[in-house]
């Protein structure tokens, strides 16, 4: 069974077709950058995929299930633009909070045990208002990764982030990435994502332009993908 | 085909408006207690009834839109809203005109022309929020949630303002029974409620289209805009 | 359905840590009801005996305009961050986040109307306590009504340019009878008129305002929030 599965999806905003007929397969395990010019769709299709906007027309499923059921949700790990996290809150409520909206057994040990991971143990009580961008980025991080998912899906994830949220991001990502869970990842800063990257999406004009494995010639030369399957 | 019905409904509506003019003010005399201000009444009755009976189908399309979410539904829904809004507040002013004639006062709280208000408020804001919301299909989506929360209120406002007003008795002669009018003369009155429809669906039609080109120069911008 | 309501009282609760740890919006509405209820002592004689006729309406303007203040931010707070999309693209459905932050709301609500009330009878002289259970009673089941009309109107008008503005103009209308039943009541009961079969129609229809409203928002909040 496929870890993500997208069928015929159109988006249109009024009578104009965001996204046309998107179809995308993931394989369980692979690590999948989703490529594309400002505007292009990424969002758009990253956001049906989070069950965040519904999709005009086709379907979406995660491990064969809608993406709108409960359990379908319970495996998604979503990092977009902003942190989702509450400024009045400290950072063990915030990760608790999330772990009780998910269901896990003992969300206060689950949180510290996260927080201890993303380096934050010493300021687990203080209020998010009060950490720098820096800080604020590693508990956005912990967020996502804190009900384990099996999708995780991030939207430009290291535009925003400073150096040590990225490696601690990238930790993760490759531990995840052993452990079997898949990726998608939408950027175009195209060597960090393409040398993470197991597939390559390309996303043109609102339709996918090029789907299919990371290839040497991509790694050699950032511009190759654009030029050969978008417009120059 | 649309083009035909449309003059077709435009010749209808000018030739029983004329007729129905005609004989409102030539051949219908005065009534014994209010003398000539009566008249107003046939047109007051057919607006109030176009433009709440217009919120309620609105409602429905709107219903419709959020089952089956094309957009004409919404368009339909739309324009209808708007055109009621209209005829609606045709029946406000002409009400309060024959308050001030009658009761001396423009406003006097009567059960149903304080209703008629209130719906009005709310269908206006149903509009201004069409107008605060760029992107067609969320505007069509809010717009439609709004449109049954306020379709139902209608409901639940129309039976509390008149429990309302029973526990206050206003004055004897009132708006609701059309004044008294003789059940002879209440004939023309239904015949402008057939003239004030076809003008009501022409305009409906013309909104229909208005959206529907909106929509198409949206969607044109949006993609000289992205590509 | 046990889930539903865990995932409603965890939202409720966050909510409500949040707001106790700034009191910013219960500050906020706590103040402008101070202000509105001096302000209406310039609008007539506040040691009047005329001053029974219209406690209810007096009391309720402040409560309803003051908890706008509240409602505004309901799901305003949670753009700030994002937090929204975090919330929608988790487990819990999005009636539950309509149902826990309409009961935080409703604490939030019942808490400001609890402080100002006493207020109220000193500035103005009345006796709010002769008949305080019954006006309990209706206070709980107006504020409900107050509470789902403003977190779901919130909710609509979350993304909108034009939040603030859109806020009111469609909410008030929308809450009419709610507090045309509010005001009738709490008048009868600040001026020592019981429940009785007469104005138990009020209660009927608060009872029924909130029941329709609330089952509307429930089934329509996911299609206001995702689509």
């Amino acid at each position: 069974m496929n870890a993500l599965e997208i069928e015929d999806v159109w988006k249109y905003y009024g009578d104009f077709p965001a996204l046309r007929e998107i179809k995308l397969h993931v394989t369980p395990g692979s690590t999948v950058a989703l490529l594309g010019r400002n505007g292009a769709g990424k969002t758009t299709l990253l956001r049906i995929v989070a069950g965040l906007s519904k999709p005009s027309q086709g379907d979406v499923r995660i491990l064969g299930a809608d993406v709108r059921l409960e359990s379908s949700r319970r495996r998604i790990g979503v990092l977009g633009h902003g942190i989702s996290l509450y400024d009045e809150l400290s950072a063990t409520e915030n990760l608790m909070l999330f772990a009780r909206l998910y269901d896990l057994d003992n969300p206060r040990k689950r949180a510290h045990a996260w927080l201890e991971r993303t380096g934050l143990e010493r300021v687990r009580d203080g209020l998010v208002r009060e950490f720098s961008r820096g800080m604020r980025q590693r508990l956005a991080v912990a967020r996502a990764f804190l009900h384990e998912p099996e999708l995780l899906l991030f939207d430009e994830p290291f535009t925003a982030l400073d150096d040590r949220a990225i490696a601690v991001l990238q930790t993760l990502l490759s531990e995840a990435h052993s452990r079997g869970r898949t990726l998608i990842m939408s950027t175009h800063q195209l060597r960090e994502a393409l040398e993470l990257a197991t597939h390559v999406a390309l996303i043109h004009r609102g339709q996918i332009a090029y789907a299919g494995e990371r290839r040497q010639e991509m790694l050699d030369d950032a511009g190759w993908l654009y030029r050969t399957y978008g417009d120059n | 085909m649309r083009d035909k019905v449309f003059y077709l409904l435009a010749a209808a509506s000018a030739a029983l408006l004329s007729w129905n003019l005609y004989k409102i003010f030539f051949v219908l005399g005065d009534e014994k207690d209010q003398g000539s201000i009566w008249r107003i009444f046939h047109f007051h009755v057919p607006s109030n009834i176009l433009g709440m009976s217009g919120f309620i189908i609105g409602m429905v399309f709107s219903l419709i839109y959020l089952v089956n979410k094309n957009l004409r539904y919404d368009a339909i829904a739309a324009a209808i809203t708007e055109v009621s809004l209209v005829f609606a507040a045709v029946g406000l002013v002409t009400g309060s005109i024959w308050a001030r004639i009658i009761w001396g006062v423009w406003w006097a709280w009567d059960a149903r022309l304080t209703s008629m208000l209130v719906c009005w408020l709310i269908f206006a804001g149903y509009l201004m929020l069409r107008r605060a919301i760029e992107e067609p299909i969320q505007r069509a989506r809010l717009s439609a949630v709004v449109s049954v929360f306020g379709g139902i209120d209608v409901f639940i406002v129309w039976k509390s303002i008149e429990w309302w007003r029973t526990l206050h008795p206003g004055p004897v002669l009132t708006i609701r029974n059309g004044g008294g009018m003789p059940p002879g003369w209440q004939a023309t009155m239904y015949w402008n409620l057939l003239a004030l429809l076809c003008l009501a669906v022409m305009l409906v039609m013309v909104r229909m289209r208005q959206e529907g080109v909106a929509r198409e120069i949206d969607s044109l911008r949006r993609m000289a805009h992205s590509y | 359905m046990a889930a539903f309501l865990r995932q409603s009282l965890i939202i409720a609760a966050k909510d409500l840590r949040s707001e106790l740890r700034t009191k910013e919006a219960l500050n906020a509405s706590l103040a402008f009801s101070m202000v509105i209820l001096v302000l209406f002592s310039f609008a007539f004689d506040p040691s009047s005996e005329q001053i029974q006729e219209f406690s209810g309406g007096l009391l309720w303007l402040v409560y309803s305009f003051a908890g706008a203040l509240a409602l505004n931010r309901s799901f305003a707070r949670e753009m700030q961050n994002d937090c929204l999309d975090a919330l929608i693209a988790s487990p819990a459905p999005a009636s539950a986040l309509f149902v826990g932050k309409a009961l935080a709301n409703y604490g939030l609500l019942l808490a400001v109307e609890l402080i100002s009330l006493p207020v109220f009878g000193i500035f103005y002289g009345v006796h709010w306590t002769q008949r305080f259970w019954p006006l309990l009673l209706v206070m709980l089941l107006a504020t409900w009504a107050l509470t789902t009309i403003g977190t779901m109107f919130s909710a609509l008008t979350v993304n909108l340019r034009l939040r603030e503005l859109m806020l009111p103009t469609l909410v008030y209308p929308l809450m009419v009878p709610a507090l045309m039943a509010a005001m009738t009541l709490t008048t009868d009961l600040l001026g020592g008129t019981p429940l009785n079969p007469e104005n138990m129609i009020w209660l009927r229809v608060l009872v029924a305002f909130d029941f329709i409203f609330t089952a509307l928002a429930v089934v329509f909040v996911d299609t206001v929030l995702v689509g």
